[in-house]
């Protein structure tokens, strides 16, 4: 018993290692991608990825599928771009509102789709986010069919000017990884321990005497308010605010990106978030539909590897090699 | 008497599934529900559990009245149930397994700001269970890739890291191999020292061996009750579940 549990734990320990070389590996090159590439560019995927990330949360680990996670991000969106040009607030204010904003509406709209289970959960978040979308489209403060637009960047704790490019991206980054970490976090903690279990099997948590209604309602509020920690950010990057974000093409955007990239790993939904936005932003400058060549993807994924790019590649023969998977 | 159930009815539509059923369960006793396929059991089972919600009747707990009571409240209270499909988390490994239950109790439940490894602190009760059940060499297996049997037994340990006082055992030996029927066996008798048990088994070599009390059910209402002496010998009993020409 003690050989194996030896065996397991220096895996563990050569996983581990390798996991925080990759990570490294990962945050130098996005520390030095902004001199490569076009910044914006970058801030836009790291946005998605936060998206995606937030999303992951509830559909990776907690097993529940919303298709009205646009709600959130672009909820957010008008919220920080609202606070922040018409009420002068500064951004990181208006970026903390557009969480709480995000997390209110999480915690009403997951209050009803809690309720119920698979496609009918789905349907609740899709209705009410489109409810939502409709508000957006008649209400005063959202400026409707216009949006909001020249929302200021302003300065980070009244000093950073995030007017300058370099600036922003590592304001971006940085809360992008602080995202990133809390999902982590909240996966790997005793809440994502049962979070785990009531998606490995709902009954059995019940039957341990777990409401599991109440810690499904408590992921969705989190990754409801990642996902406007998301929103908030991209209405600084992008300084406008509009109906794209709230509609439901939205929603399903970010399940292709988590799918693709991987659901149920951390890792996962950033590339997968990348991925999708490097192909848009490539293809809408050629004329090429970029929905047609996303849905060959998606079928392409669905097919080919369901486990989305990281997870084929956790499943892989070189992950093994690399301690991060133990051989079968 | 730990667990009773007074007059319980359960209708499906036009379908009256379970039918004025009176069960009690008692400290320190195994007791046993049997009957044909279809006759039930498992809709009791689902009652008593509040997994479903009675037509009407009544049910108490303890001495506390449970036929309004949410599920996951009946089994805070004591009452834990298994399933007949095994119920464990497969991808998550049988330590885990284990420790998801005693994470509860050990009040380790909703802090999602601190690491896994809080949880250690319950790798000892966690370790001891499994022991317990001879599962201790597998502790680090994903619970999906145990064998049939050792999920069951599994399934029992989770059950018991909730230190229940009452356990409700949905068919615990069924699909098991003879190796494992002996030792669940054991472990049922060894539990039952100190809480109660009722459990559904078509197994009646373990019933006879096992069981204190048996409640035959047909058609969703009770045939006979009694010890397994007086309940094998009931003319209709023999009729109805084990065939007129049983001896």
């Amino acid at each position: 018993m003690t050989e194996i549990s030896m065996t397991s734990e220096t895996r563990n320990q050569t996983a581990n290692r390798v996991q925080i070389a990759l990570i490294i590996a990962l945050l130098i090159a996005l520390i030095f991608a902004p001199f490569v590439l076009y910044p914006v560019f970058l801030m836009k995927v790291l946005c998605f990825a936060l998206f995606a990330s937030a999303f992951n949360l509830l559909l990776g680990f907690t097993g529940l599928l919303s298709f009205g996670h646009a709600a959130f991000f672009g909820g957010a969106v008008y919220f920080t771009a609202h606070a922040v040009k018409e009420w002068g607030f500064s951004p990181e204010a208006g970026i903390l509102l557009g969480v709480a904003g995000a997390a209110v509406m999480g915690l009403v709209i997951g209050f009803f789709a809690i309720r119920r289970q698979g496609i009918y959960f789905a349907m609740i978040t899709l209705a009410l986010s489109q409810m939502f979308f409709f508000f957006c489209l008649q209400a005063e403060f959202t400026k409707g069919e216009d949006g909001l637009q020249g929302v200021p960047r302003g300065h980070l704790l009244r000093f950073i000017d995030l007017n300058e490019p370099l600036n922003m991206y590592f304001f971006v980054l940085g809360v992008f990884v602080l995202g990133v970490f809390a999902v982590w976090r909240i996966v790997h903690s005793p809440f994502g321990m049962i979070l785990r279990s009531i998606r490995e099997n709902e009954n059995r948590a019940i039957s341990l005497g777990y409401s599991v209604n109440l810690y499904k309602l408590g992921a969705f509020v989190m990754s409801a308010a990642l996902a406007g920690l998301a929103g908030g950010l991209k209405a600084l990057v992008f300084q406008f605010a509009t109906l794209t974000d709230v509609a439901w093409q939205m929603s399903g955007e970010v399940i292709l990106m988590t799918l693709l990239g991987g659901i149920g790993t951390i890792f996962g939904p950033i590339f997968g978030a990348a991925f999708v936005v490097t192909v848009q932003n490539y293809l809408s400058t050629t004329g090429f539909p970029v929905t047609v060549l996303t849905g060959l993807i998606f079928i392409v994924c669905v097919l080919l590897f369901r486990r989305g790019i990281v997870g084929e590649f956790n499943a892989s023969n070189l992950a093994v090699k690399l301690g991060l998977k133990s051989p079968k | 008497m730990v667990l009773s159930a007074r007059d319980l009815r359960r209708d499906f539509g036009g379908f009256t599934a379970v039918n004025n059923v009176n069960i009690d369960v008692h400290h320190a006793k195994v007791h046993a529900l049997i009957g044909p396929n279809g006759a039930g059991k498992t809709t009791v089972f689902n009652l008593l559990t509040k997994f479903l919600q009675p037509t009407s009747g009544k049910i108490t707990l303890l001495g506390q009245d449970i036929t309004k009571t949410a599920p996951a409240r009946v089994a805070r209270m004591g009452l834990v149930r298994s399933f007949q499909i095994s119920a464990i988390f497969p991808h998550l490994t049988v330590l885990e397994n284990i420790r998801v239950a005693l994470q509860r109790p050990g009040n380790l439940s909703t802090q999602f700001w601190l690491p896994l490894s809080k949880l250690d602190v319950l790798n000892d009760r966690a370790m001891e269970l499994l022991t317990s059940v001879g599962l201790q060499n597998q502790c680090n297996s994903l619970a999906a890739d145990l064998s049939y049997g050792r999920k069951r037994v599994l399934e029992i340990a989770t059950t018991l890291a909730l230190d229940p006082k009452v356990l409700l055992l949905d068919e615990p030996m069924a699909g098991m191999g003879g190796e494992d029927v002996g030792m669940v066996a054991e472990l049922i008798r060894d539990v039952a020292k100190t809480r109660a048990v009722l459990m559904v088994e078509h197994n009646l070599n373990v019933v006879s061996d096992l069981c204190d009390h048996i409640t035959v059910l047909q058609r969703g209402e009770i045939l006979a009750e009694g010890d397994y002496a007086t309940v094998s010998n009931d003319e209709q009993v023999k009729i109805a579940y084990m065939g007129t020409d049983h001896d």
